[in-house]
């Protein structure tokens, strides 16, 4: 019997093309001509949109606290790290890397933001800005931005990554906004939570969401994305364009990816968001060549890590303190940095978040000071205003 | 009465933040009305006296082609500034419905052009179109509804779109010499549709006689709109029930005046209005009292939208209503803080893909509505799993295009929802993920698309 969705799914695959752009991206380039000022150290910063569970991406399984907290996210199948620190199993191809001395983490960092956790506040914080090539009112303020008055001759610029057009290459300012990959994607778990939520009391576009939502979670159609190139090709084809970049002038590159607010059922949501960040970083690394991967530093941090406890519903909340993970060449990997507080009680922030006990901006600073010799004092003041750096924690190679 | 603002602004405009100066009370709604049409003046639009010069100047070029090679160019040229006339017609009535204080004007404008549906053919009629609406419907908004029957029935994009260009009296010269006869696609429409309504008693008589009256109505580039008596079918015509004769187009005008004060063209109408703002199941009272201004004033218009805003099912609290694509798409620029001025300035690739073509998406193909009919009105054949799907992929996609900072969800939320935020809509936005999965969840809401 041809039923609804039969009928919908024949009718062009509205599915497919499904409801939204979540992982709505803009990527931020920047470099000198011939990498001269900068040097040839590459830095990439993704910023993980959402709130990533640091505690599920690097469980501390020697914290015997952790299980109680969590019964139904600590899994079995994690990858052990160090002895004390697991590796979510959505990392494993990762795990190469982190033999190789190329993967590392930081773990208990933050950004100084506090209290509210709201995305928005949070990610301000991480915010890389666009490039000088955009309309004057359209320029946002960001580090990347604020790095400009530190190094002479540092252009930047920006791609959206929207739309339904080819991927073209960048070859001037006109263009430069033209550049989009793949859009056709479903919604982030979060996205797709809070609708429900909106729509819950109106039956009319309950029942109308209801139906959008099955359509786009139907597993042939998946299927058939994948083939397709949907999910996986845009992250391959972000990868791509970066890598592109960073082996011509290009030294710093940021964009986001999304995906991280598990409030529910993290333990089937969180996988795949990792899985995407995998394959960034492994075709990061293929495509960047075995030269300019030993030259490069890739950062991925976010706004704020999650809650120690697992929630009703088998995701978390909003925290405070959580992972960042570090990968490249130019790092000194095999590791987990950072001071662990510990998750009893008395050791977490408000008692319910990891303590933070670095600034996620810290790292980054130094992996800035490390790759291309910039000043401390220009880092705490212009470029990251009001940061500590601290003594360094020798990251970089 | 002094209606809250976000009724007036949902039901009877293009949504929130109301423009400076925006009516607040009913006797001001109805007094904006009566006053000058400032958007028409603001964001001009090409009328029909101007295509018609361009179409003759067309014509002209292509009887020159033959031994003049600079015809081409001149055809080519005179194409190019009618399709762009087009295109920027479509970006003006856009303007106007995000600029104007007198949203009710627009929203009225929009009922109307639906109304008395002339579908796009064609570069040349596409113009028309937009023509008709500047010509037939925008300066009979708020007068007797016999002279926008009358000015919308004369038009050459109606003509045009209901075949009466092909109808010819059977023994009228024309007729007789070219073997040519009767279209009824227009007598038939303008009972059906027009004035009476389906469920009103005429008789495939009544559009016989009908379709024999119309046959003298024409137009020509050059002369305007005309009666060809060649074409008019010859000796006295009887439409429900009384005979109309004459010479020339008086008997037209009067048919045409005749239907407008109906009693079954006030009722067909009372009820369509209100079934457009207030409900696909409206109050029988707001109709019957719409209805009986209709009648009482000869169907002055301004009465009718008086009686509808004077009754309490006006401002009912629910709103019941779907935000049509094109509505959605206004309320959203709109809400993000565009101007008029920013989509005339919006470059071309994108008010492309983020206008045109999401109109199509979202199954309101611009300009060409399924039928004579118009637009569905029923709330559920807007909200849609495809709908909604292409609303909310609306909704997250093109706002950070649009804008150079997106909103903070919440601010945009109280912005554009004013008191209809739900508190649900409320929590939900603070918790998005990003600013832009934040404002599309605001403008996929509930309350977003209803008004």
């Amino acid at each position: 019997m041809l039923n609804r969705r039969g009928l919908l799914r024949g009718l062009g695959a509205i599915g497919c093309s499904a409801a939204a752009h979540p992982f709505l991206t803009s990527i931020t380039l920047a470099g000198t001509a011939g990498g001269r000022s900068l040097g040839e150290g590459r830095l990439v910063v993704i910023i993980l949109r959402g709130g990533l569970d640091g505690l599920d991406m690097v469980q501390p399984t020697g914290d015997a606290a952790l299980a109680l907290l969590r019964p139904s996210l600590v899994q079995a199948e994690r990858i052990d790290l160090d002895g004390f620190f697991g590796m979510h199993a959505g990392l494993s191809g990762l795990h190469p890397l982190w033999q190789a001395g190329e993967m590392a983490f930081v773990h208990a960092t933050s950004t100084p933001y506090r209290d509210k956790r709201s995305h928005f506040a949070g990610q301000d914080l991480l915010e890389a800005g666009t490039g000088g090539d955009v309309p004057i009112d359209q320029v946002r303020d960001g580090w990347l931005n604020r790095l400009l008055q530190v190094v002479p001759g540092l252009v930047t610029e920006t791609a959206f990554a929207v739309g339904h057009q080819e991927m073209r290459i960048l070859r001037g300012p006109a263009e430069v906004r033209q550049w989009s990959p793949e859009t056709q994607m479903d919604l982030s778990p979060q996205a797709r939570l809070l609708l429900e939520q909106v729509y819950h009391d109106d039956p009319l576009f309950q029942a109308a969401i209801v139906e959008a939502l099955a359509l786009s979670e139907d597993d042939t159609m998946m299927a058939g994305r994948q083939n397709g190139g949907g999910k996986s090709g845009e992250v391959d084809r972000i990868a791509d364009f970066v890598a592109d970049r960073l082996r011509q002038e290009t030294r710093i590159a940021a964009f986001s990816l999304g995906g991280w607010d598990t409030h529910k059922r993290q333990g089937k949501t969180l996988g795949g968001a990792l899985s995407r960040l995998e394959r960034v970083i492994l075709r990061l690394r293929g495509q960047l060549g075995t030269d300019v991967w030993g030259k490069t530093t890739v950062l991925a941090m976010t706004e704020f890590g999650r809650t120690v406890a697992e929630n009703g519903s088998g995701g978390t909340d909003h925290g405070t303190a959580g992972a960042m993970l570090v990968a490249g060449g130019a790092i000194r990997g095999g590791k987990v940095y950072g001071q662990w507080p510990g998750l009893a009680e008395a050791d977490l922030f408000g008692r319910r978040d990891l303590m933070p006990t670095s600034d996620v901006r810290g790292w980054a600073a130094h992996a800035m000071r490390g790759l291309y010799g910039l000043d401390v004092g220009l880092l705490e003041t212009s470029v990251f205003p009001g940061l500590q750096m601290g003594d360094n924690p020798g990251l970089i190679l | 009465m002094t209606p809250s603002a976000s009724l007036v602004a949902f039901r009877y405009g293009y949504g929130l933040p109301l423009a400076a100066g925006a009516p607040a009370h009913v006797v001001d709604m109805l007094a904006a009305l009566a006053g000058p049409d400032q958007m028409a003046i603001r964001f001009p639009i090409v009328t029909q006296s101007w295509l018609s010069g361009r179409a003759q100047a067309l014509t002209g070029a292509k009887k020159r082609m033959k031994f003049d090679p600079a015809a081409q160019a001149e055809f080519d040229a005179i194409t190019a500034e009618v399709k762009a006339a087009t295109d920027a017609a479509l970006r003006a009535t856009l303007a106007r419905a995000i600029d104007t204080a007198d949203g009710f004007r627009e929203r009225l404008v929009a009922f109307w052009a639906d109304h008395f549906t002339v579908a796009a053919f064609g570069q040349e009629n596409g113009a028309s179109s937009y023509t008709f609406v500047e010509d037939a419907i925008r300066p009979h908004l708020n007068g007797p509804f016999a002279d926008l029957l009358i000015a919308a029935t004369r038009h050459p994009a109606m003509l045009a779109f209901l075949d009466q260009t092909r109808s010819v009296g059977p023994t009228s010269a024309s007729g007789l010499k070219k073997g040519l006869g009767l279209n009824e696609n227009f007598a038939r429409e303008l009972l059906e549709l027009h004035t009476l309504g389906i469920s009103a008693a005429y008789s495939q008589t009544d559009v016989r006689q009908l379709a024999e009256l119309l046959t003298g109505l024409a137009y020509d580039d050059r002369r305007g709109a005309y009666f060809d008596a060649r074409r008019a079918e010859p000796g006295a015509e009887t439409v429900l029930g009384k005979t109309y004769a004459g010479r020339g187009e008086a008997p037209v005008l009067q048919v045409l005046t005749d239907l407008a004060h109906h009693p079954e063209t006030a009722r067909h109408m009372a009820r369509k209005l209100a079934v457009h703002f207030l409900s696909d199941t409206p109050d029988p009272a707001a109709v019957d009292a719409m209805a009986q201004a209709w009648i009482d004033s000869g169907g002055d218009l301004s009465k009718v939208y008086s009686a509808l805003l004077s009754h309490p099912a006006a401002w009912a609290e629910t709103l019941a209503k779907a935000r049509q694509p094109f509505d959605f798409i206004t309320a959203a620029f709109k809400a993000l803080g565009l101007t008029g001025a920013d989509v005339l300035a919006m470059p071309e690739k994108l008010f492309k893909a983020c206008v045109i073509q999401a109109l199509h998406d979202m199954g309101q193909r611009w300009k060409a509505p399924p039928g004579p009919d118009g637009w569905p009105e029923d709330i559920a054949t807007w909200i849609t799993p495809q709908g909604m799907t292409r609303r909310i992929d609306w909704a997250m996609r093109w706002p950070a295009q649009l804008t150079p900072k997106l909103p903070h969800p919440t601010s945009l939320a109280q912005r554009a929802l004013g008191d209809r935020a739900s508190p649900t809509l409320l929590w939900a936005a603070e918790r998005a993920e990003n600013l832009a999965e934040g404002v599309g969840i605001v403008l996929a809401a509930p309350e977003f698309n209803r008004r």
